[in-house]
């Protein structure tokens, strides 16, 4: 609190008393501060925060609208200090066609978040280089997320968007063919992209001189969807964010709502959530590798890591009844308990994951292909992995020991034993060393937390939130009302808004969700950990070959569920 | 001496070149995984070793249109990639198969959104559905064996398209003048 009102006072002090109109404290968060500023202010805040007071990290801008207010529009800001581990989160009211200063020169994050809030939301920025579309298509019309844009009124594209780069100017001393530019398209259907992104370059040669980077072809609009949906209604949605480790979005979205209305879930049901975490982490670790390692030619390593997934995809499957997409957390807990086979299963996974974890590092580290196609390919410097943003594996590859799971340990992670690997190097390379002795020391995670899990409930008590047992609503008058009020209602959390974050397989994965009182949430903000990252890619690759621009969209570990949403 | 066997004793059986054809065609299916959600994934895992698509012969992916004939949709088309897909299904040569693989190919799924579309028939003709979301891997075995039957039947809308050109062809009419 006293490092809030210093903060406070002195922003007051060099922009004068009217700067901050309030000042609140995050809920279930007190190193959050919440501070609702004039809009001509935002740019010196920010640079106060960044310069003064390390606040280092842009984690995400999104934008609100309140229809009903005077001032329509609200861009809010959340602001990142990881030495002290404070957090600000700033927000600016103001009216329809009021812009807002951009914050894309103090920060490098700023771009693609401000191109996303004007896309979905019609918040302008001044002074921002480029701002147009980003995830709808460039035909579209209005902005998709005021609350007046019908949630199925789709717009037919009949066309991909043509890009073109400015012209060079001409330089007669250049030789013509050796100097020609050759223009590339790839994607947004291509083997190395596996997925849906657009990559638009120009070769010199095998080297990219200006690239651009398109992404929204899988936008599927996950937060309309939520904004339409009962806040238990919304944890299926969040499975297909990231696909690769769907139970940690599920626990992610999960924890935001219980902080928001202010529970604690049982032991129990808190060391399921770390082991489905981990072996989540691991399985999506094992996809990356997998997949970078065919995109550079060794498919036997992509065969050994799909069968481990296999026998993860069996745990699940036991466990609540889908191989991929579990759905496995409920609000106030876990849908499945964990029994003595379970254990059992899941301990002889962790020895074949350890075998194969073994075999893949014998395949790959020392492999002189792999060595050549990694090592110095894909180079982010530090500085520039922190003021994009990065977060998870790719910021531990550029030197910054930065885990949520150490930093701010939810659930029982300061109770387990685990190290966090950091690399220097920031390359390709440097990533796929993280990312190998993460998925170990998630191991080691699983292994302790199944020795260590408490008996007990997995889920609360409270018939408000949590549904009661099928056995008593069918004998049970009590438990039928409850089932009916809570399927029809929907949990209700009180009005208010939160941040709240986890440690996913790519990074910080951040729930901003603005609730009225109502069984639906007003607003759900996914910070999804790829989006700042991939956000680099124009600038990583620029300069580089074609080729390394391949193994670098493959160590970013690019998910397109989640960067799109 | 050896005298030559009668040709009636000789281990030989006859066909139609169609159904020859066709035979072939079924057993050398060459996918292109248009991939591009979670059910891109659970392809991966139907080509992957445990479940291994190659006992139906259809494992030589590729992700080339023009090397192509059985384009599997796998995963939510969106408003945005919808001209894509379209391009890449006309790039494909003839005769050439659909399947569309999970729910969110099929009718748009649980994404009742502005920017999704409700379903890929209406860009392309689809000859297999496959329910699920994701589908596990043997719904989309099944669905390949379904198609394997459709096309050893010859009766697939690509298939008949074919043999109607061909027809042109032979009687050196134009495609309109064959009938339906």
């Amino acid at each position: 609190m006293e490092y809030h009102f210093q903060l406070v006072h002195q922003i007051k002090e060099s922009l004068g008393d009217k700067a901050i109109t309030s000042v609140e404290t995050g809920i279930g968060n007190p190193f959050e501060c919440v501070l609702v500023v004039r809009r001509e202010d935002v740019r010196k805040i920010a640079e106060y925060l960044k310069g003064q007071r390390n606040f280092q990290y842009l984690m995400d801008i999104c934008g609100v609208h309140y229809p009903n207010r005077e001032q329509t529009l609200e861009a809010v800001y959340h602001f990142y200090n990881r030495d002290q581990k404070q957090r600000v989160r700033l927000k600016v009211p103001h009216k329809e066609g009021e812009s807002v200063p951009s914050l894309t020169p103090v920060y490098k994050a700023a771009n693609w978040f401000e191109r996303e809030a004007f896309d979905m939301m019609g918040l302008k920025f001044e002074g921002h280089p480029d701002l147009t579309r980003i995830l709808c298509h460039h035909q579209f019309v209005g902005h998709a997320l005021r609350k007046d844009y019908p949630a199925t009124q789709n717009q037919v594209c009949d066309a991909p968007e043509v890009f073109s780069f400015p012209p060079l100017p001409l330089n007669e001393d250049e030789d013509v063919l050796t100097n020609q530019r050759t223009l590339v398209n790839i994607g947004p259907s291509h083997p190395a992209t596996h997925g849906t992104f657009r990559i638009y370059a120009e070769l010199q040669g095998e080297r990219i001189m200006r690239a651009k980077a398109e992404i929204g072809y899988l936008h599927r609009c996950f937060e309309k969807m939520a904004e339409t949906h009962k806040y238990q209604q919304v944890i299926p949605y969040t499975d297909r964010l990231n696909y690769l480790s769907a139970p940690m979005n599920n626990a992610g979205y999960c924890r935001a709502v219980e902080k928001l209305i202010g529970i604690e879930i049982p032991a129990r049901a808190q060391y399921i959530r770390v082991i489905l975490n981990e072996l989540s982490r691991i399985i999506d670790h094992l996809v990356c590798i997998g997949t970078t390692s065919v995109d550079m030619g060794a498919l036997t390593t992509f065969w050994f890591c799909f069968r481990q997934r296999e026998n993860v995809y069996e745990l699940f499957e036991a466990l609540c009844g889908n191989r991929m997409l579990t759905t496995i957390t409920r609000v106030g807990g876990v849908y499945g308990d964990i029994d003595d086979e379970w254990k059992r299963r899941c301990t002889g996974v962790i020895k074949t994951l350890r075998e194969t974890i073994d075999e893949v590092d014998r395949l790959l580290t020392n492999n002189k292909i792999w060595l050549n196609r990694m090592k110095g390919t894909g180079y982010v410097s530090q500085a520039n992995a922190i003021d994009y943003g990065f977060t998870g594996p790719c910021l531990r590859a550029a030197g910054v020991d930065h885990d949520l799971r150490k930093a701010e340990p939810y659930y029982d992670y300061d109770r387990l034993e685990f190290d966090v690997p950091v690399f220097t190097d920031s390359d390709n390379f440097a990533r796929y060393m993280v990312r190998m002795e993460e998925m170990r020391q998630s191991c080691r995670l699983v292994e302790q937390a199944i020795a260590k899990i408490p008996d007990g409930p997995i889920q609360v008590n409270d018939p408000k939130i949590v549904l009661p047992p099928k056995a008593e609503v069918y004998t049970n008058i009590e438990a039928l009302m409850n089932h009916f009020m809570l399927v029809i209602n929907g949990i209700q959390p009180p009005k208010g808004e939160i941040y709240s974050y986890t440690e996913a397989a790519n990074g910080e994965l951040g729930f901003y969700i603005v609730s009225d009182g109502t069984g639906y949430p007003y607003r759900v903000k996914v910070r999804p950990p790829c989006f700042p990252i991939y956000s680099s890619f124009e600038e990583t690759i620029t300069g580089g070959q074609i080729a390394d621009a391949v193994a670098t969209l493959g160590q970013f570990n690019v998910v397109a569920g989640e960067l799109d949403r | 001496m050896k005298t030559l066997t009668p040709i009636e004793q000789l281990p030989l059986f006859t066909t139609q070149i169609k159904a020859f054809i066709n035979w072939t065609r079924k057993n050398a299916l060459w996918p292109l995984p248009f991939g591009t959600a979670c059910c891109g994934i659970e392809y991966m895992a139907v080509v992957g070793s445990h479940y291994d698509i190659s006992r139906l012969g259809a494992e030589v992916v590729r992700f080339s249109p023009r090397q192509a004939d059985l384009l599997i949709v796998a995963g939510t088309i969106t408003e945005k990639m919808a001209p894509v897909l379209r391009q890449i299904y006309e790039q494909m040569p003839e005769p050439k198969w659909v399947i569309s693989m999970g729910v969110c190919a099929s009718s748009g799924g649980f994404y009742r959104a502005y920017h999704t579309v409700q379903g890929i028939q209406s860009i392309v003709p689809v000859d297999a559905y496959v329910p699920g979301c994701p589908p596990t891997p043997e719904a989309v075995f099944q669905a390949v064996i379904k198609l394997q039957e459709k096309i050893s039947k010859g009766d697939t809308p690509s298939q008949r398209l074919v043999a109607k050109k061909k027809m042109a062809e032979l009687t050196s009419g134009n495609l309109e003048n064959t009938g339906s």
